[in-house]
Protein backbone atom coordinates (compact mmCIF):
# COMPACT_ATOMS: atom_id res chain seq x y z
CA UNK A 1 0.00 0.00 0.00
CA UNK A 2 1.50 3.15 -1.18
CA UNK A 3 1.73 5.48 2.13
CA UNK A 4 2.10 8.79 0.51
CA UNK A 5 0.94 12.14 1.35
CA UNK A 6 1.21 14.74 -1.09
CA UNK A 7 -0.01 18.45 -0.19
CA UNK A 8 0.27 22.07 -1.68
CA UNK A 9 -0.58 25.06 0.25
CA UNK A 10 -0.47 28.55 -1.19
CA UNK A 11 -0.49 31.26 1.33
CA UNK A 12 0.33 35.36 0.93
CA UNK A 13 4.08 36.22 1.53
CA UNK A 14 3.69 37.06 5.18
CA UNK A 15 5.33 35.81 8.14
CA UNK A 16 2.32 35.12 9.62
CA UNK A 17 1.64 32.07 7.95
CA UNK A 18 4.90 30.50 9.34
CA UNK A 19 3.32 28.59 12.48
CA UNK A 20 0.64 27.45 9.81
CA UNK A 21 3.00 25.83 7.58
CA UNK A 22 5.39 24.68 10.08
CA UNK A 23 2.81 22.84 12.42
CA UNK A 24 1.09 21.44 9.02
CA UNK A 25 4.61 19.92 8.26
CA UNK A 26 4.94 18.59 12.14
CA UNK A 27 1.54 17.13 11.80
CA UNK A 28 2.81 15.35 8.51
CA UNK A 29 4.73 13.54 10.85
CA UNK A 30 2.62 11.89 13.09
CA UNK A 31 1.02 9.94 10.03
CA UNK A 32 3.88 8.13 8.59
CA UNK A 33 2.59 4.95 9.75
CA UNK A 34 6.04 3.09 9.22
CA UNK A 35 8.76 5.30 10.28
CA UNK A 36 10.70 3.75 12.94
CA UNK A 37 13.20 6.45 13.89
CA UNK A 38 12.52 9.49 16.09
CA UNK A 39 9.32 10.82 15.25
CA UNK A 40 9.29 13.73 17.74
CA UNK A 41 12.71 15.07 15.90
CA UNK A 42 11.19 14.52 12.64
CA UNK A 43 8.30 17.00 13.23
CA UNK A 44 10.11 19.60 14.80
CA UNK A 45 12.72 19.41 11.90
CA UNK A 46 10.29 19.61 9.54
CA UNK A 47 8.55 22.40 11.12
CA UNK A 48 12.14 23.88 11.32
CA UNK A 49 12.82 23.38 7.71
CA UNK A 50 9.61 24.49 6.20
CA UNK A 51 9.68 27.74 8.76
CA UNK A 52 13.41 28.66 7.30
CA UNK A 53 12.70 27.65 3.70
CA UNK A 54 9.49 30.03 3.97
CA UNK A 55 11.32 32.56 5.32
CA UNK A 56 13.88 32.62 2.81
CA UNK A 57 11.31 33.04 -0.14
CA UNK A 58 9.71 35.65 1.63
CA UNK A 59 12.70 37.80 2.64
CA UNK A 60 14.95 37.08 0.08
CA UNK A 61 12.71 35.87 -3.12
CA UNK A 62 10.18 37.73 -2.71
CA UNK A 63 11.87 40.90 -1.04
CA UNK A 64 8.72 40.74 1.77
CA UNK A 65 5.89 41.78 -1.10
CA UNK A 66 3.37 41.33 0.92
CA UNK A 67 0.99 41.20 -2.47
CA UNK A 68 3.18 38.32 -3.45
CA UNK A 69 2.61 34.55 -2.52
CA UNK A 70 4.42 31.21 -2.10
CA UNK A 71 3.27 28.02 -2.99
CA UNK A 72 4.24 24.93 -0.59
CA UNK A 73 4.61 21.55 -1.43
CA UNK A 74 5.15 18.56 0.43
CA UNK A 75 5.45 15.09 -0.17
CA UNK A 76 6.17 12.92 2.03
CA UNK A 77 6.34 8.72 2.37
CA UNK A 78 7.76 6.19 4.74
CA UNK A 79 11.03 6.41 2.61
CA UNK A 80 11.41 10.00 1.59
CA UNK A 81 10.23 13.49 2.08
CA UNK A 82 10.30 16.09 -0.58
CA UNK A 83 9.55 19.92 -0.09
CA UNK A 84 9.35 22.57 -2.94
CA UNK A 85 8.73 26.02 -2.13
CA UNK A 86 7.77 28.41 -5.24
CA UNK A 87 8.01 31.99 -5.39
CA UNK A 88 7.32 34.24 -8.06
CA UNK A 89 10.25 36.86 -6.69
CA UNK A 90 13.44 37.53 -8.29
CA UNK A 91 15.00 35.30 -6.07
CA UNK A 92 18.28 35.11 -4.70
CA UNK A 93 21.82 33.32 -4.98
CA UNK A 94 21.71 30.34 -2.88
CA UNK A 95 25.73 29.91 -3.30
CA UNK A 96 26.16 33.33 -1.44
CA UNK A 97 24.90 32.65 1.83
CA UNK A 98 27.83 30.82 3.80
CA UNK A 99 28.41 27.12 3.94
CA UNK A 100 28.08 25.36 7.00
CA UNK A 101 31.98 24.50 7.62
CA UNK A 102 32.13 28.29 8.28
CA UNK A 103 29.36 28.34 10.74
CA UNK A 104 31.74 28.42 13.81
CA UNK A 105 33.68 31.31 12.14
CA UNK A 106 30.81 32.87 12.42
CA UNK A 107 28.35 32.42 15.54
CA UNK A 108 27.94 35.98 16.84
CA UNK A 109 26.17 36.80 13.22
CA UNK A 110 22.16 37.41 13.62
CA UNK A 111 21.42 36.30 10.35
CA UNK A 112 22.34 33.65 7.95
CA UNK A 113 21.66 30.13 9.61
CA UNK A 114 18.44 29.36 7.87
CA UNK A 115 20.01 28.07 5.02
CA UNK A 116 23.09 26.43 7.28
CA UNK A 117 19.89 24.27 8.98
CA UNK A 118 17.90 23.27 6.06
CA UNK A 119 21.63 21.93 4.43
CA UNK A 120 21.76 20.44 7.65
CA UNK A 121 18.65 18.33 8.28
CA UNK A 122 17.74 17.78 4.58
CA UNK A 123 20.03 15.25 2.50
CA UNK A 124 19.69 17.57 -0.68
CA UNK A 125 19.10 21.57 -0.93
CA UNK A 126 18.67 23.57 -4.35
CA UNK A 127 17.29 26.07 -5.46
CA UNK A 128 16.53 26.64 -9.04
CA UNK A 129 14.96 29.18 -11.64
CA UNK A 130 11.16 27.59 -13.23
CA UNK A 131 9.32 28.93 -15.52
CA UNK A 132 7.12 32.03 -13.88
CA UNK A 133 9.64 32.43 -10.99
CA UNK A 134 12.07 29.75 -8.65
CA UNK A 135 11.67 26.61 -6.56
CA UNK A 136 13.87 25.80 -3.29
CA UNK A 137 13.44 22.02 -3.81
CA UNK A 138 14.53 19.98 -0.86
CA UNK A 139 14.82 15.90 -0.29
CA UNK A 140 15.13 13.81 2.79
CA UNK A 141 15.53 9.94 2.79
CA UNK A 142 13.48 8.57 5.95
CA UNK A 143 15.03 5.19 6.09
CA UNK A 144 12.25 3.12 7.50
CA UNK B 1 4.28 38.34 21.47
CA UNK B 2 3.34 38.45 25.42
CA UNK B 3 6.78 39.36 27.53
CA UNK B 4 6.92 38.29 30.87
CA UNK B 5 9.22 40.83 32.70
CA UNK B 6 10.20 39.64 36.78
CA UNK B 7 13.08 41.61 38.56
CA UNK B 8 14.62 39.37 40.44
CA UNK B 9 15.81 40.00 44.50
CA UNK B 10 19.72 40.00 43.46
CA UNK B 11 18.83 42.56 40.33
CA UNK B 12 18.48 40.00 37.67
CA UNK B 13 15.75 40.46 35.29
CA UNK B 14 13.86 37.64 34.10
CA UNK B 15 12.34 37.17 30.60
CA UNK B 16 9.67 35.39 29.71
CA UNK B 17 8.70 34.82 26.61
CA UNK B 18 4.83 33.67 26.84
CA UNK B 19 4.80 32.12 23.58
CA UNK B 20 5.11 28.46 22.29
CA UNK B 21 7.09 29.54 19.07
CA UNK B 22 9.52 32.22 18.21
CA UNK B 23 10.22 32.33 14.83
CA UNK B 24 10.47 35.27 12.18
CA UNK B 25 7.48 36.67 12.69
CA UNK B 26 7.33 37.36 16.59
CA UNK B 27 11.49 37.56 16.80
CA UNK B 28 11.90 41.05 16.60
CA UNK B 29 10.03 42.49 19.51
CA UNK B 30 12.35 39.75 21.42
CA UNK B 31 15.18 41.93 20.17
CA UNK B 32 13.44 44.90 20.63
CA UNK B 33 12.80 43.97 24.08
CA UNK B 34 16.38 42.74 25.21
CA UNK B 35 18.07 46.04 23.66
CA UNK B 36 15.53 48.02 25.69
CA UNK B 37 16.62 46.07 28.88
CA UNK B 38 20.13 46.95 28.19
CA UNK B 39 19.96 50.68 26.97
CA UNK B 40 18.58 50.65 30.74
CA UNK B 41 21.44 49.83 32.26
CA UNK B 42 20.48 45.97 33.02
CA UNK B 43 23.22 44.12 33.88
CA UNK B 44 22.00 40.69 34.46
CA UNK B 45 19.25 39.45 32.13
CA UNK B 46 18.00 35.61 32.08
CA UNK B 47 15.83 34.48 29.57
CA UNK B 48 13.58 31.61 30.34
CA UNK B 49 12.02 29.70 27.79
CA UNK B 50 9.89 27.09 29.60
CA UNK B 51 7.01 27.89 27.01
CA UNK B 52 9.15 27.73 23.62
CA UNK B 53 8.62 24.75 21.85
CA UNK B 54 9.89 25.68 18.64
CA UNK B 55 12.49 28.73 18.00
CA UNK B 56 13.68 29.06 14.61
CA UNK B 57 16.53 31.13 13.08
CA UNK B 58 15.56 34.63 13.20
CA UNK B 59 14.38 33.64 17.20
CA UNK B 60 18.32 32.55 17.62
CA UNK B 61 19.52 35.53 16.35
CA UNK B 62 17.39 37.76 18.30
CA UNK B 63 18.62 36.01 21.31
CA UNK B 64 22.67 36.58 19.41
CA UNK B 65 21.66 40.45 19.53
CA UNK B 66 20.79 40.09 23.08
CA UNK B 67 23.84 38.46 23.83
CA UNK B 68 25.87 40.98 22.29
CA UNK B 69 24.55 43.86 22.94
CA UNK B 70 25.06 42.62 26.68
CA UNK B 71 28.45 41.68 26.28
CA UNK B 72 29.68 45.44 24.28
CA UNK B 73 27.84 46.54 27.92
CA UNK B 74 29.68 44.39 30.57
CA UNK B 75 26.36 42.93 31.41
CA UNK B 76 25.27 39.19 31.21
CA UNK B 77 22.38 37.49 28.83
CA UNK B 78 21.60 33.91 30.38
CA UNK B 79 18.98 31.23 28.96
CA UNK B 80 17.38 28.83 31.01
CA UNK B 81 14.89 26.15 31.35
CA UNK B 82 14.99 25.50 27.39
CA UNK B 83 13.21 22.11 26.41
CA UNK B 84 14.69 19.43 24.43
CA UNK B 85 14.26 20.22 20.53
CA UNK B 86 15.22 23.76 21.44
CA UNK B 87 18.16 22.77 23.40
CA UNK B 88 19.19 20.81 20.21
CA UNK B 89 18.69 23.96 17.88
CA UNK B 90 21.34 25.57 19.79
CA UNK B 91 23.20 22.29 19.55
CA UNK B 92 22.77 22.47 15.79
CA UNK B 93 23.63 25.99 15.70
CA UNK B 94 26.73 25.81 17.79
CA UNK B 95 24.94 28.36 20.13
CA UNK B 96 24.99 26.07 22.80
CA UNK B 97 29.06 27.59 23.00
CA UNK B 98 28.26 31.04 23.27
CA UNK B 99 25.40 30.70 25.75
CA UNK B 100 25.41 30.09 29.26
CA UNK B 101 22.86 27.18 29.12
CA UNK B 102 21.00 26.14 32.99
CA UNK B 103 18.45 24.15 33.88
CA UNK B 104 16.25 26.35 35.95
CA UNK B 105 15.89 30.01 36.55
CA UNK B 106 17.09 29.83 40.25
CA UNK B 107 20.15 28.00 38.97
CA UNK B 108 20.90 31.17 36.43
CA UNK B 109 20.67 33.61 39.34
CA UNK B 110 22.82 31.68 41.33
CA UNK B 111 26.03 31.75 38.50
CA UNK B 112 26.78 35.48 38.55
Amino acid sequence: MNNEIDIQIRVPNQTRYLSLIGNIAEDLADHLQEYKGDREALAFHMNLVLTEAMVNAIRHANANDPMEEVVVRITISDNELVILIFDHGQGFDINSIKHPKDIDANLLDEHGRGLFIMRSLMDTVEYRKIENGNVLEMHKKLGC
Amino acid sequence: MNIKLDEHNNGCVLVKPETERIDANNAEALKIELSRLFEESKKCVVVDLQQVRFIDSSGLGALVSGFKNASSRQASLKLCSLQSQVKSMFELTRLHRVFDIFDDAESAFANK
